[in-house]
C-alpha cells in the first residue's frame, strides 16, 4: 500500500459541464509532504485544488485520501474526513468575529471537541485569543490568512490545501507565511498548494509540480524544479532577468 | 396625537420586523426576492385558526381568554402550531420549487415562480376559508390609557412583548449557538461555509424553518389585533420589502430595524399627509434607500 495522502489520478473537472478545465491531472501527496503546483495563470491550478476539495464536479478520473476515493465526496464532508482547504479570496467570514471563524471550522466536529480544539488554536497563535472578538474584516491580509490556515487546522486535517496563500501580501508577510506552512509539516501536516510565488514556495517544499493548459507538464523535487533552466525561463522569472541583465548590457 | 401616532407606529413595525427577517435572509442567502414570503404571513394567521379553534373544542382552561387580553390559551398553543405549519409548508416550497429552480434556472425565473407561488398561496386561503374577515375573537377590548394619552389595546401590548421576546431569543440563537453562527457563515459566504465543514443545505433549511416561524408569528399578531382576510399577506409585501432591502439583507437587526422605521413612518406619515397616501410610504422608502444606501444600513458596502 502507498504511503499518499493524496492521490489525484487522471481528474477531469471544470466549472460548467462538458467544458473541462482539466484534462487528465494526476499528483499525489506523501504524508508530512509540502507540494507545491506552479503554472501560468489559467493553467488550471486553483481549479484542480478546487475539484480536490469537493467544491467541483469530477466528471472522469479519480481522487484517493489515503487509498479511499473521495471523488465528488460534498466539500463539508470532506472536511470531516480530514481535508482543510484555504481558498485565495474571501477566505475569512469579515462580518464574524476571529472566535466566530474559528467556530465555523470547528463545524463538522462535535461542540465539546470544537471547543478544546479552538483552545489549542489559541494557544499556537496567541494573537487570534487577543483580537478573539474583533471582526475579521478588520485583520491585515497576513493576519487573515493566519486566520484562515488557524480554521483549516481545526479539524486536525491530515492533508491542507492552500490556494494561492501569499496572494496579495507584502514580502515580509509572504516570507513569515511560508515560514508557518514549513512549521505547519514540521508538527505533523502534509501541504499541497498552489503558488503564483513560485521561486519562494518551492524553497519551503519537497516537490513540485508545473501545470499548463490543463495539464501536467514536469513533476519532480523541488530543489531540481528550482535548477531547472526550462522552468526558471518559462516560471520563475529567470529569462526575464538574464534579458533585462542583456538590455542594460546594450544600453551601457 | 403626535405619541399615538409614534405607539401606532411601533407596534405595526414589530409585526413588518417579524415578517421581514425571514425575507431579509431569503434575500441574502437564496439570492432573490421572494413575492411568496408575504403570503406565509397570511397562512400563519389562518393556521393558527385551525388550531385554535381545534384546542377550543376541549373547553375548559383553553376557551377562557387569559386576562385582559382577547384570546386564551388556545391561541398561545395554536401559535407553535402555526410556526410549524408554516415552516413545513416553506422547506415543501423550497425543497420541489425554489431548490431546484436555483439549480437549473437565472434567478429572475425564481422571482417569477415566487409571484405564482404567492397566488396559489393566497388562493387556496380563498378556497378553503372564503374572502370574509375572520376574528380569532369577537370579543370587546377596551383600550389602555398610557401616559401622555396613548391608549393601547392589550392585545397590542402582548404582540409588542412577544416581538421582543422574539427578537432577543433570535439574537441569542443567532450570536450563541453554532447553528446561528453557521447561519451568518453561510449568509456572508456560503462557499467558504462549505469548504469549512458547515452542511449549507441544512442550514438554508433552518434559515426556511426561521424566516417561516417569524412570517407565522407576524400573520397571527396581525390576525389578533386586525382581522384575518385573504389579502393580509399581499398588503404587506411592499412594508417588508421595505424594511428587508432598509435594514440590508441578510441582517437580524437590518430587518428589525427596517420593519420599525416603515411602521413609524407609515403612521407618522399621517401627519402630514392624507392617509389614502399612507400605502405609498414604504415604496418612497425603497426607492429612497436604493438611491442612497443601497446595501441597505446593516448590509456591506460594495467595494
Amino acid at each position: 500500500m502507498s504511503n499518499f495522502v493524496l492521490e489525484a489520478r487522471s481528474v477531469v473537472a471544470g466549472y460548467v459541464p462538458d467544458l473541462p478545465i482539466l484534462h487528465g491531472v494526476s499528483v499525489h501527496v506523501s504524508v508530512g509532504e509540502i507540494v507545491t503546483i506552479i503554472g501560468p495563470n489559467g493553467a488550471g491550478k486553483s481549479t484542480l485544488i478546487k475539484a480536490i476539495a469537493g467544491l467541483l464536479n469530477i466528471s472522469d478520473g479519480e481522487v484517493l485520501l489515503d487509498g479511499k476515493s473521495i471523488t465528488n465526496i460534498p466539500a463539508h464532508k470532506l472536511a470531516a474526513e480530514g481535508v482543510g482547504y484555504v481558498p485565495q479570496t474571501g477566505n475569512v467570514f469579515a462580518t464574524l468575529s476571529i472566535h466566530e471563524n474559528l467556530v465555523m471550522g470547528g463545524a463538522p466536529l462535535p461542540k465539546e471537541l470544537a471547543t478544546k480544539q479552538i483552545e489549542k488554536i489559541y494557544s499556537l497563535y496567541p494573537v487570534l485569543k487577543e483580537r478573539m472578538h474583533e471582526k475579521a474584516g478588520v485583520l491585515s491580509g497576513g493576519q487573515r490568512q493566519i486566520l484562515a490556515v488557524a480554521r483549516a487546522l481545526l479539524t486536525q486535517p491530515r492533508l491542507i490545501l492552500l490556494d494561492e496563500p501569499t496572494a496579495g501580501l507584502s514580502p515580509l508577510a509572504a516570507n513569515e507565511l511560508f515560514a508557518h506552512i514549513r512549521d505547519l509539516v514540521t508538527n505533523g501536516s502534509t501541504v499541497l498548494m498552489v503558488e503564483q510565488n513560485a521561486k519562494a514556495a518551492l524553497r519551503i517544499s519537497d516537490r513540485g509540480y508545473v501545470m499548463a493548459e490543463g495539464q501536467n507538464r514536469i513533476d519532480g523535487a523541488a530543489h531540481a524544479l528550482l535548477k531547472d533552466e526550462e522552468i526558471g525561463e518559462i516560471f520563475l522569472g529567470k529569462r526575464r532577468k538574464s534579458y533585462k541583465a542583456n538590455q542594460e548590457k546594450e544600453t551601457t | 396625537m403626535f405619541l399615538q401616532h409614534l405607539a401606532d407606529g411601533i407596534l405595526s413595525g414589530a409585526i413588518v420586523s417579524l415578517g421581514a427577517i425571514g425575507l431579509s435572509f431569503t434575500m441574502k442567502i437564496l439570492r432573490f426576492a421572494n413575492f411568496s414570503h408575504s403570503e406565509l404571513l397570511t397562512w400563519g394567521a389562518y393556521s393558527a385558526l385551525i388550531f385554535a379553534s381545534f384546542f377550543n373544542a376541549f373547553g375548559g382552561v383553553f376557551g377562557q381568554t387569559i386576562g385582559p387580553f382577547s384570546f386564551g390559551l388556545s391561541l398561545v398553543i395554536a401559535m407553535v402550531g402555526s410556526c410549524i405549519m408554516v415552516s413545513a409548508i416553506a422547506l415543501v416550497l423550497h425543497r420541489y420549487i425554489f431548490d431546484k429552480l436555483s439549480r437549473t434556472t437565472a434567478q429572475m425565473t425564481m422571482v417569477f415562480a415566487s409571484f405564482g407561488v404567492a397566488l396559489i398561496l393566497r388562493h387556496l386561503v380563498v378556497l378553503i376559508w372564503g374572502s370574509n374577515p375572520i376574528y380569532y375573537s369577537n370579543d370587546l377590548q377596551f383600550a389602555i390609557l398610557l401616559p401622555g394619552g396613548i391608549r393601547v389595546m392589550p392585545d397590542q401590548v402582548f404582540l409588542l412583548g412577544l416581538t421582543i421576546v422574539t427578537v432577543v431569543s433570535l439574537h441569542l440563537f443567532m450570536t450563541r449557538t453554532r447553528t446561528g453562527i453557521a447561519m451568518r457563515g453561510v449568509s456572508e459566504s456560503p462557499e467558504l461555509a462549505r469548504v469549512s465543514g458547515v452542511n449549507v443545505d441544512a442550514i438554508i433549511n433552518w434559515v426556511w424553518i426561521i424566516g417561516a416561524s417569524g412570517a407565522a408569528l407576524g400573520g397571527v399578531l396581525y390576525g389578533m389585533t386586525v382581522q384575518l382576510r385573504p389579502e393580509l399577506g399581499f398588503s404587506l409585501i411592499l412594508p417588508l420589502f421595505a424594511a428587508a432591502i432598509l435594514g440590508g439583507a441578510g441582517s437580524l437587526y437590518g430587518a428589525v430595524l427596517g420593519g420599525m422605521v416603515v411602521g413609524l413612518s407609515e403612521n407618522l406619515s399621517v401627519m402630514i399627509i392624507p392617509t389614502t397616501y399612507k400605502p405609498a410610504v414604504p415604496f418612497l422608502l425603497i426607492l429612497a434607500i436604493l438611491y442612497f444606501r443601497p446595501e441597505g444600513i446593516f448590509g456591506e458596502q460594495k467595494r
